[in-house]
């Protein structure tokens, strides 16, 4: 029995599994950019001899240690979903997602058992040499791991190195090293983990900034300062960098998402970047609710051309041009997609239904045709659009893909800032004296984690509603099981995810409070 | 003096390492053997069964089912 999915069925799951990725993502960034912090600062112990770097070194890695006990196997949960609410998606996935998760399940196993362990308890049972060693490939290890599951999400945002089997009704990897180097998960993978160096400089800086501000652990809070804005200053140039490749794949591979984290209705030549908007309450569309107009926007002309085509004068499509065609600009419309895209599913029904009737020979020749490059390129590629009628439905959530997005690069550029007020004034020795300095680090710390999570609305709600994209929206991938249970999982995981998070900020807040000396 | 043996090493390695940890460590210990026997025998057990595996017998069973879906799914 297939019934068709409920909205509410839909909605549920998708609310599940954002709360549990957004729990997730609050304890890996730290992870990802606090274990490089540790390294250096241990490295500068090693060094120089100076037992002070190894007080310094021990009081970060006790915060790392908190930050990652709490949040180890919080992605696993993940993991449950995929087998009970995305069931169809994790089978038509299955053989892609297969090697990279296996691969970051067996390296991190290794890390955490092997050089985690040695980080923690080799001090003074193993040479200096090696125990910093162990305290690098942590790091290494840890930006590695989360390597395979950034490959897993790249694809979904722009799936490639596969073909589909019809009899199977699962991709299969063709091409290892095209789903491993595929620019999406390239520039995700340098993204987020840039971002997450960002975030833990922030962190690094805003509690030693509270010991100076409280008037203690001076020497750690200064030193602590001085490798945390280095290293945030440099991984804040690199996410830059690493930002604006991503959009430019963004622009060429899910030009829907780029018209909509710029709130780009009608495309034009030389198109400007809103540096700042507002959306109004009303819809610039009557076809479309979706499109709201802006009460209040600020534009730099030819900017948005150059970010997504290095051409000041590119044409960029804004949604309008997508969901009707621009033949000048060889843009096929939505409308055709969907044609295409019903095609596609019309065959694959023709072929389900001559294996059910037990007639191979006709089953044998629609497969031909399925898997034919002619049919993938022209038809299969266009797979999910079949599910639609309105290409409305195709369009994301433009204010929220837009606040996100604006957010993020907003607070990205004022975490620069923020390096190099605290450099400048640490090196000129003024630091502990700028109290407005001391105080807006401190603050700075959640606008970190706002950053981050607006990083992943802008990945994730901007490619609504593709699960994997084009090919299956989520209205295919969900379970069909009751939204009734789904709705008793997500508060379940509010309320643990919750006291997990309780307990790590009262056991981090206790530790620092403490200190190093202790 | 003989050397340990690389197993026995290890194996105090980890044995003293764990005897001698801070009260935070611990506590962090506590949190997360409570998280894990949440997540894999309570949520896990009864919340989170494989929808695939626990319905259908065999992946041909499977196969046809997401098939299924995937032509009728509006």
């Amino acid at each position: 029995m297939i019934e068709i999915a409920d909205v509410s069925l839909v909605d549920w799951s998708r609310a599940q599994f954002a709360l549990t990725a957004m729990y997730h993502w609050i304890f890996v960034p730290l992870t990802l950019g606090i274990t490089f912090i540790v390294a250096f600062m241990e490295t500068l112990y090693v060094k120089t001899g100076n037992e002070e770097w190894k007080k310094i070194t021990m009081f970060w890695m006790t915060l790392f240690g908190i930050n990652f006990a709490i949040g180890v196997a919080t992605g696993i949960i993940l993991e449950f979903e995929f087998g009970t609410n995305w069931s169809n998606y994790s089978w038509f996935v299955g053989d892609i997602f297969g090697a990279p998760l296996a691969i970051e399940g067996i390296l991190a196993f290794f890390m955490e058992s092997t050089f985690i362990a040695i980080m923690f308890f080799g001090w003074n049972k193993v040479s200096r040499k090696t125990h910093l060693l162990a305290t690098w490939l942590t790091a290494i290890g840890a930006n590695l791991s989360a390597l395979w599951i950034l490959v897993a999400n790249g694809w979904m945002q722009h799936p490639v190195g596969m073909k589909f089997n019809p009899e199977t009704a699962r991709n299969e990897m063709d091409n290892f090293w095209e789903v491993l180097f595929s620019q999406t998960a390239v520039d995700k993978w340098l993204h987020a983990t840039s971002s997450g160096f960002v975030l833990a400089s922030v962190f690094v800086i805003g509690i030693s900034a509270w010991y100076l501000l409280k008037k203690r652990e001076i020497q750690l809070a200064k030193k602590s300062i001085l490798v945390a804005a280095i290293f945030g200053l440099v991984s804040s140039i690199y996410l830059v960098i690493t930002g604006d490749n991503s959009t430019r794949t963004i622009a060429n591979d899910q030009n829907m998402k780029f018209a909509a984290l710029e709130g780009l209705y009608n495309g034009s030549e030389g198109a400007g970047l809103v540096a700042f908007g507002f959306f109004s309450d009303n819809s610039s569309d009557p076809n479309n609710e979706n499109l709201k107009d802006f009460n209040l926007k600020i534009e730099i002309p030819n900017i948005l051309s150059y970010m997504a085509f290095l051409d000041w004068n590119a044409f960029v499509p804004g949604v309008n041009d997508l969901i009707n065609g621009n033949g000048k600009y060889g843009i096929m419309s939505y409308y055709d997609r969907i044609e295409r895209g019903k095609v596609a599913i019309a065959k694959l029904t023709e072929f389900k239904e001559a294996q059910k009737a037990g007639n191979k020979e006709l089953a044998a020749s629609l497969k031909t045709e399925l898997t034919s490059d002619d049919f993938q390129n022209n038809y299969f590629k266009y797979f999910g659009y079949g599910y639609f009628d309105d290409p409305g439905d195709l369009v994301p959530n433009i204010p929220l893909t837009f606040y996100s997005f604006h957010t993020m690069v907003g607070l990205g550029f004022y975490f620069i800032l923020l390096f190099i007020f605290s450099l400048v004034f640490l090196l000129k020795g003024t630091f502990e004296k700028k109290r407005w300095l001391m105080r807006l680090a401190i603050i700075s710390i959640p606008l970190a984690y706002i950053a981050s999570q607006a990083g992943w609305i802008v990945a994730e709600v901007g490619r609504q509603p593709w699960v994997v994209q084009d090919l299956m929206p989520n209205v295919a991938a969900v379970t069909r099981i009751s939204a009734g249970s789904v709705q008793t999982t997500f508060w379940l995981f509010a309320i643990l995810f919750t006291i997990l998070l309780i307990a790590e900020l009262k056991i981090m807040f206790r530790q620092i409070k403490i200190g190093p000396k202790h | 003096m003989k050397r340990q043996n690389i197993f026995l090493r290890v194996w105090y390695f980890y044995f003293n390492g764990f005897k001698n940890m801070g009260t935070w460590s611990r506590q962090v210990w506590i949190v997360i053997l409570v998280k894990l026997f949440i997540m894999f025998v309570i949520l896990k057990i009864f919340f989170f069964p494989d929808f695939l595996k626990k319905t259908f017998d065999n992946d041909k069973q499977r196969s046809e089912h997401v098939l299924e879906v995937l032509t009728k799914s509006k």
